[in-house]
Parts: structure tokens; C-alpha cells; sequence
């Protein structure tokens, strides 16, 4: 286990993580229905210990339901997940999931931050160190509620950050928001993989993976229909559904 | 027996110039339901959590009940209360009929399964949009609980005070097992039922008064701390 407990603005930029021992990740024959309609069919996934995996495919590809798998807010129907041998009920604590809407508890900012590092037993002193490194470190007393859309974001990367998580991920952690909320978080998620977190995002925006990616993984029916890196998939992507999904087609 | 008009002034007469009698029976009232307000919410909100965010069989049922302990009567409650606190009752021993504290109990009881349903309502649809976040986190049943209950805390004030004005407002169980005795258990609703009863219209109007005067300041005060949760979005 890491012994990290981060004091300082610095230590939250300067690699203090060490590499994640959840990883490597091994998924096989993942199987999930949800509704009667099958979202994952079998999936077949190796993840590797550190960087940012993107996660990419057209909408009912089970991109969001694939990451509630893997963080233990869903059961699979069949298959299994292995993080690196790690016990089920020990992996989910040392995650953390970034929802795309996210959820901001009805106090104020740092009240937010101050209930995620109680939960934890950090030291409440970490506040306003996690609230600068967002750049929310003037809005602390603000209603949660009331920040903007890439605000709340940002904030929720924080509630993130703030319980150094191994393995950190993002559902669209950018949707609706504007070009320079949108800079200052894919900031944030670099800063946070050159720190050693293991990042797996989703997306659709093809620029931001572009931007952010280590490797690509493309869902398609319910599998894993490519997996390479983003400098060989964006090369030239070898599936014609992930050809299509990323020159802008409509992908069936 | 007076006019309405006169009555009317003499019961203006009294609430302004602050009547002894009446001032004894306000106060008496007032922490009879308040003290039981208190006991309620400490025995029906953490109920009320607790079904909110838990999943067990029979739970359905549960709900059937607490929603139909709601409309508990209150004379129902007040008998129960009288059966088990009379002296050949199990609680006899203690002494406690016709004391502010049965009528506390009995109030308790009564607006306990309010409290407990209502917060039930209120918590669930909070937990429904909480409830992945908590689960990310790997928080306890009752750090789940502890966080509900503060972020739910404005509407559960409303309905604390719902329960309240349930409380004040019934006669049924206090006059059963409070006996409307003067100067100890007489209480705002069992004094007007018995000034009517006499003819003695002004205390009565008096009484009556001050009872619409607390109902429109407890509507007031739950108008007011809705405004508020709504300027600090936390509605």
C-alpha cells in the first residue's frame, strides 16, 4: 500500500504517488444486462499500471456501465475482474469515480472536501491545498450548488484527489462544458497522471483523447472491438466502427 | 352568555395584557409539544433513514404501516396511552397519568410515525441521487445515515414542525390522559373544549387566538427556512 498522505500544494503536482499496485487489470468475459437489453457481451480487457487509457465508442456501448463494473457499483451478470489479485471489498476505497454530473452534497465547497478527507481520516488540513490545485481555493465558503458547471467539475476532482486514489475515473468529465473548463480540467487529470494515478476516462470528444490518451480503447457491442495506443490508433484505427466513430460516421 | 363582538374584545383584552392563566396555559403547551416534537424526531428520523437507505424483505409492509400510523387518532392513542399508565396498567407503578409527561408521551407517540414517514420520503429521494457517490466512497450505514440526515436538514425541519402543529393542535389524547386538571395539565386545546363547554367564550377565543397566531408563525418559519435552503441551493 502507498503510505502517501499529501501535505502541500506541491505534493499534489511533484509524483508523490508511487505506481499503483491494483494493476495490472485483468477482465474476461464480462457480461452485463441491465433492463433486458444486453450492455456488455463477453469482454475481454488487459490494463497495464500506469497512464491514461481513454475509453471510446458511440453512445449504448456500455462505456459508463464498463466503469461502474470496474469501480464496484455494479455486479456482472458473468465474467471476472482481477485487479493485480487485490480482494474485491478492498478495491473499490482505492478508487475513485468521477461522475459526468457530478454530485455536490448540499454544503459548501470546502464542506464537500472536508466530508470525502473525514470519511477517509486525512487530515482536514489538506483542504485548501486540493481547493488550489482545482482553482477553487476563493470559493471555499460558496455553496456547492451554486458553482458553475466546470466548477462543481472541478470540485469533484478534488473530493477525487482527496482520497489518493490508485486507479481514478472520469465519465465525461468535460460534457457541456466550455473549451477553457474544459483546459483546466484536462490540466488537472495530466497533473494527476504525472503523478502516478492510473486514469481511465471517457469520452467522446476525440480531441480530448487526442490530448489526454496513452492508449485507446474502443468498445463496440458490448466488447472490446480495439485496443492500442493513442498514437497507433489515431495512425489509422483498424475496425471500420472505430474508423467511422472517430472521421465523425455514424457508427451502427 | 356574550355576543361574538364582546367575547372578541375581552379575548384581545387577555392575550394583550398578558392573563396569568393564559400565559400558564401557552407555556404549558408549548413544552408539553415541543418536548414530544424533540422525542419524535430523535425516534422517527433515524427510523425514517434507516428504511430510506436500506433494502430487506417486508419492507413494503413497513411502508404500508408508517404511512397508515399517520393518521393514528388521537383518542386511540390517548386510550392506549390511559390503558398502559392507569394504575392496574403495566406502567402504573411509574404515576405518570395525568402529569404533562403522559401527555407527552401520548403526543410522542402520535407524531412519531408522522416524523418517521415523512423524513422516510425526504431521505429516500436525497439517497436515490447520493446514493452512487456514498457507494464510491465506501462510507458505513451510518456515516450514510449521519450525512442524509445533515444535508436533508431544511426539509426535515419542516417536518419537525409539521409535527409540532399536528402536536399543538389535537385534544384527544392530552385530555385522556392529561385530564385538563387546572394549573397542571391543562393545555391550550383541552382549556378551549372546556371554556366552550361552560359558556366562558373570551378565554376560549382568547386560547384560540394564540393557537392561530403559532399556527401562522410555524407556516411562517416553514416558509422561511424554505427561501433559505433555496438562497443556499441546498433545496
Amino acid at each position: 500500500m502507498r503510505e502517501a498522505i499529501i501535505h502541500g500544494p506541491e505534493a499534489l503536482t511533484a509524483g508523490a504517488i508511487p505506481a499503483s499496485n491494483l494493476l495490472p487489470l485483468r477482465v474476461r468475459g464480462l457480461c452485463l444486462t441491465l433492463g433486458g437489453r444486453r450492455i456488455l457481451n463477453g469482454l475481454d480487457l488487459d490494463l497495464g499500471p500506469t497512464g491514461c487509457t481513454v475509453l471510446l465508442g458511440p453512445n449504448g456501448a456500455g462505456k459508463t456501465q464498463f466503469l461502474r463494473l470496474l469501480h464496484g457499483l455494479l455486479e456482472p451478470d458473468a465474467g471476472e475482474i482481477d485487479w493485480n489479485g487485490t480482494a474485491p471489498e478492498q478495491v473499490t476505497s482505492r478508487q475513485a469515480l468521477v461522475f459526468q454530473k457530478p454530485v455536490l452534497l448540499r454544503r459548501s465547497v470546502a464542506a464537500n472536501v472536508d466530508f470525502v478527507l473525514r470519511s477517509r481520516n486525512l487530515p482536514r488540513a489538506r483542504r485548501s491545498a486540493l481547493l488550489d490545485h482545482v482553482g477553487l481555493g476563493d470559493k471555499a465558503r460558496q455553496p456547492a450548488r451554486l458553482l458553475s458547471g466546470g466548477e462543481a467539475q472541478r470540485l469533484a476532482l478534488a473530493r477525487a484527489l482527496a482520497t489518493e486514489p490508485e486507479v481514478l475515473f472520469l465519465d465525461e468529465p468535460t460534457a457541456s462544458l466550455d473549451p477553457a473548463s474544459v483546459n483546466r480540467i484536462e490540466e488537472i487529470v495530466l497533473k494527476a497522471v504525472r503523478n502516478g494515478t492510473r486514469v481511465i476516462l471517457v469520452t467522446h470528444d476525440i480531441g480530448q483523447a487526442r490530448r489526454l490518451a496513452d492508449e485507446i480503447v474502443f468498445l463496440h457491442g458490448g466488447r472490446v472491438a480495439e485496443q492500442a495506443t493513442a498514437d497507433r490508433f489515431f495512425a489509422g484505427p483498424r475496425t471500420p466502427a472505430a474508423r467511422a466513430h472517430v472521421s465523425g460516421g455514424l457508427v451502427l | 352568555m356574550q355576543d361574538m363582538g364582546e367575547a372578541l374584545t375581552v379575548a384581545m383584552t387577555l392575550v394583550l395584557s398578558g392573563d396569568d392563566d393564559l400565559i400558564e396555559i401557552v407555556a404549558l403547551s408549548l413544552r408539553v409539544s415541543l418536548t414530544a416534537t424533540t422525542a419524535a424526531c430523535v425516534i422517527g428520523l433515524p427510523i425514517g433513514a434507516l428504511v430510506a437507505t436500506n433494502r430487506f424483505p417486508g419492507r413494503g409492509a413497513v411502508l404500508v404501516v408508517m404511512n397508515a400510523l399517520m393518521g393514528l387518532p388521537p383518542v386511540v392513542v390517548g386510550l392506549i396511552v390511559y390503558l398502559h399508565l392507569s394504575r392496574a396498567g403495566p406502567l402504573g407503578f411509574l404515576g405518570l397519568l395525568y402529569t404533562p409527561t403522559a401527555m407527552i408521551i401520548a403526543q410522542t407517540i402520535l407524531i412519531a410515525p408522522i416524523v418517521a414517514a415523512l423524513s422516510r420520503q425526504v431521505i429516500e429521494d436525497m439517497h436515490a441521487e447520493y446514493a452512487d457517490h456514498f457507494r464510491s466512497l465506501c462510507l458505513s450505514a451510518r456515516q450514510t445515515v449521519q450525512a442524509l440526515l445533515w444535508d436533508a436538514r431544511y426539509a426535515l425541519l419542516t417536518v419537525a414542525l409539521a409535527g409540532f402543529g399536528r402536536a399543538v393542535a389535537e385534544v384527544g389524547a392530552v385530555m385522556i390522559v392529561g385530564g385538563n386538571i387546572d394549573h397542571m395539565t391543562r393545555v391550550m386545546t383541552t382549556a378551549i373544549a372546556l371554556e366552550t363547554s361552560k359558556g366562558d367564550l373570551p378565554l376560549a377565543l382568547g386560547l384560540g387566538i394564540v393557537l392561530m397566531i403559532l399556527a401562522l408563525g410555524v407556516n411562517a418559519l416553514v416558509h422561511s427556512l424554505r427561501l433559505t435552503a433555496v438562497r443556499q441551493a441546498h433545496a
